[in-house]
């Protein structure tokens, strides 16, 4: 058993230890890992900030990334996992109100055959910013990345054991608009220096600086701040319902510990009458 | 009736016209096991626990999911987040991949340390061989679904590997695409046969089983039982031991699967197919890490195009396992009585997991020497070393049997103890 432990270990520490490598090998200097609310087994979300970063996607990011997973009433008492906070009402609001994007929802067709536009409703997903990639390729020369697991689809994702995580590396990226070194050259004009996306040049320009946003309840909106709780909320879109994850597996585990205990206890009293066979034996 | 005990009229009568019962009672509760089995020994039950796991969870999810390339990504998307507890069944079966092969490959290595491949259970080995090959096809198939960005290029590269056969084989991946990409008709031939070979896999564990049961379970000695002292039935004995193995199992399989449901796999998986960009890296799940190692080692060879001749190590490595009990002469089974193979075997684990390492890693400087030097050695292992250790070789006497061996460690302690006073 104690072998069979050990040797576990030290699988674990390899397989652990190789996604360091490819992140030094892109000689790219690695992210900090931050601590966040949902981090370990008793995570849960900080919805506060969570909603003061879907007032960020909503004003800023949403001018030109699709969160087309996402859908208005996932925020409400009825999305997964709880929601975000919002209640029913709230979320009417937000979604008859359009994004940053100006895009209403197209519908139909309607009883003459025709597509209309309409506001979005809580059933709709966020409206994209674009009708298709042709349209996104054309508007902003590449298509801009679907925002709604993005932290689950950068560096090792949401849950990394030891190396940089999703939401490291994007909180990473939107403070790493640094001034360029003396060589830097871009490739193109629209190209934008920033310390952490692999490269050096990112086609996103800053999106975040201070008071980018005026937040409702008074929270001072420095660029950390806003970079923080767009984290927040992406990772609340990414995984939902991680805090359900996170509850129903404290309680299994404490579970299969007491399990254990009582099969531990039973293989010990069942297999004394062999082990006591032998000590009789060998006397 | 062959099952003591029971007086149900209705088990009687059902057990005289059809003997599950007796079946039963023969194979689980009666049947003679070795009394010494130590806890390398529960990971077969636990590949068994696996598999149904596997099973049953899938057929769950395959309910939800739309086998279709514009679907397909928002589908698993959708029962991660729509579906009742769809986050649990699809996160059970994405690690449930890794802990399958986890337990299969401690599987293996258990059966190569204790030589569990040696007559007269070489048609037990070889079947156990063919339950690994259809598990990485399985594995394989089941991680395109998703349609993300490393199933599209993970199905690209591994089809491509089709290629590489001489004359015939750009037509074969055509075939195997059922077109000129991997594109919609890959991806359904691949939910369905994603969704057959697990039954598969059930028929060869069954003939798995069949074949153990005509000898039983080899043990840590490796010596043959000689009489009823040497052993102990199956039931209670290891039904307890292999549910207490199995908690314990469970508590590493649950942490997993609540607390770090994605670190086992590849962040690049979370981004929607897209034929037109190439991701930066283009990796196996970690399982296939070795295997891919091999494949990307093997230079040009003489007139064999690299290509070629890395799919043919590939194949080789698991085709060396196939025809093992022919390689290894000794007539020994257990390592702890083959001085130079105990070490030999400690080698190959290591040898496994440099690979392993090496398929981790872009095939650069360093890395492509030590694939190159790790391949060899895989070959030296099984080709030269196994056939010479067998000659020359000098195995420490083997126990009388294993109730005298049981007692002699038994009896130890306490003659040291007689020592010291």
């Amino acid at each position: 058993m104690r072998t069979i432990i050990a040797a576990a270990g030290v699988v674990a520490a390899l397989v652990a230890s190789a996604p360091f490598g490819f992140a030094q090998e892109q000689e790219m200097p690695t992210p900090p890992r931050q601590a966040w609310t949902f981090d370990g087994p008793f995570g849960s979300f900080d919805r506060a900030s969570a909603q003061r970063g879907f007032q960020i996607y909503a004003e800023v990011c949403s001018q030109c990334h699709s969160m087309k997973l996402v859908h208005y009433g996932d925020m409400g008492p009825s999305g997964p996992g709880g929601g975000l906070g919002f209640t029913e009402d709230q979320v009417k609001a937000i979604a008859a109100q359009p994004l940053v994007n100006g895009k209403q929802v197209t519908d139909g067709p309607d009883e003459e055959g025709n597509m209309f536009q309409r506001p979005a409703r809580p059933s709709d997903a966020l409206v994209a910013p674009f009708d298709n990639d042709k349209q996104a390729t054309a508007l902003y020369g590449a298509v801009p990345p679907d925002l709604s697991v993005i932290v689950k689809a950068r560096a090792g994702g949401l849950d990394s054991i030891f190396g940089t995580r999703g939401p490291d590396y994007v909180y990473a990226l939107l403070r790493g608009y640094t001034d360029p070194p003396a060589d830097f050259k871009p490739s193109s004009a629209t190209a934008n220096y920033n310390e952490y996306f692999p490269g050096h040049q990112i086609a996103m320009p800053p999106p975040l600086t201070a008071d980018r946003v005026t937040y409702a309840d008074g929270t001072q909106a420095t660029l950390d701040q806003e970079s923080y709780d767009i984290v927040n909320f992406l990772a609340w879109a990414a995984e939902p319902n991680l805090e359900a994850r996170h509850r129903t597996g404290v309680a299994v585990i404490l579970f299969l510990l007491a399990l254990v205990g009582v099969l531990y206890a039973a293989k010990r009293r069942i297999w004394a009458k062999v082990h006591n066979a032998e000590h009789a034996g060998a006397d | 009736m062959a099952h003591s005990g029971t007086q149900n009229r209705l088990v009687r009568w059902v057990d005289h016209r059809l003997p599950v019962f007796t079946f039963m009672a023969h194979e689980l509760n009666e049947y003679p096991t070795p009394k010494n089995l130590n806890y390398w020994w529960n990971f077969g039950s636990l590949a068994g626990v696996m598999l149904v796991i596997m099973i049953a969870t899938g057929i769950v999810l395959a309910m939800q999911y739309t086998p279709h390339v514009t679907m397909a990504f928002d589908s698993v998307e959708r029962i991660m987040r729509d579906v009742n507890y769809g986050w649990l069944l699809r996160y059970i079966h994405m690690n449930g991949a890794s802990f399958f092969f986890i337990v299969t490959y401690t599987h293996l290595f258990r059966g190569l340390y204790y030589g569990s491949y040696k007559t007269p259970r070489e048609l037990l080995w070889m079947l156990g061989v063919v339950i690994l090959l259809l598990m990485m096809a399985t594995a394989f198939m089941g991680y395109v679904l998703p349609w993300g960005q490393m199933s599209y290029w993970g199905a690209t590269v591994i089809t491509n590997l089709f290629s590489a056969i001489p004359i015939v084989g750009d037509s074969i991946v055509t075939w195997l695409w059922g077109g000129f990409a991997v594109g919609n008709p890959t991806l359904n031939r691949f939910f369905s046969l994603h969704y057959l070979l697990p039954f598969v896999i059930v028929g060869v564990v069954m003939l798995h089983l069949v074949a153990l049961h005509q000898h039983g379970s080899n043990n840590p000695l490796g010596i043959d039982r000689k009489g009823p002292q040497d052993s102990i039935p199956f039931h209670p004995y290891y039904t307890i031991k292999d549910m207490f193995g199995l908690g314990v199992f469970l508590l590493f399989f649950a942490a997993m699967i609540f607390f770090w449901p994605n670190a086992l796999g590849d962040s690049q998986n979370y981004v929607e197919a897209n034929p037109l960009q190439t991701p930066p890296e283009i990796v196996p799940e970690w399982y296939f890490l070795p295997f891919y190692a091999i494949l990307r080692s093997v230079p040009d060879l003489w007139f064999i195009p690299a290509k070629l001749a890395g799919v043919l190590a590939l194949f080789g490595s698991i085709g060396l396992l196939f025809v093992l009990p022919w390689l290894d002469r000794s007539r020994v089974r257990s390592a702890r009585f083959r001085p130079i193979y105990k070490w030999c075997f400690w080698l190959l684990v290591l040898d496994a997991l440099a690979l392993g390492y090496v398929g981790a890693h872009r095939p650069e400087g360093f890395y492509i020497v030590l694939g190159r030097v790790a391949t060899l050695y895989y070959y030296f292992h099984f080709l030269i070393l196994l056939p010479l250790l067998g000659k020359f070789e000098r195995p420490l006497p083997l126990p009388i049997s294993i109730s005298a061996a049981v007692l002699a460690s038994h009896a130890r302690p306490a003659a040291a103890s007689v020592g010291k006073a």
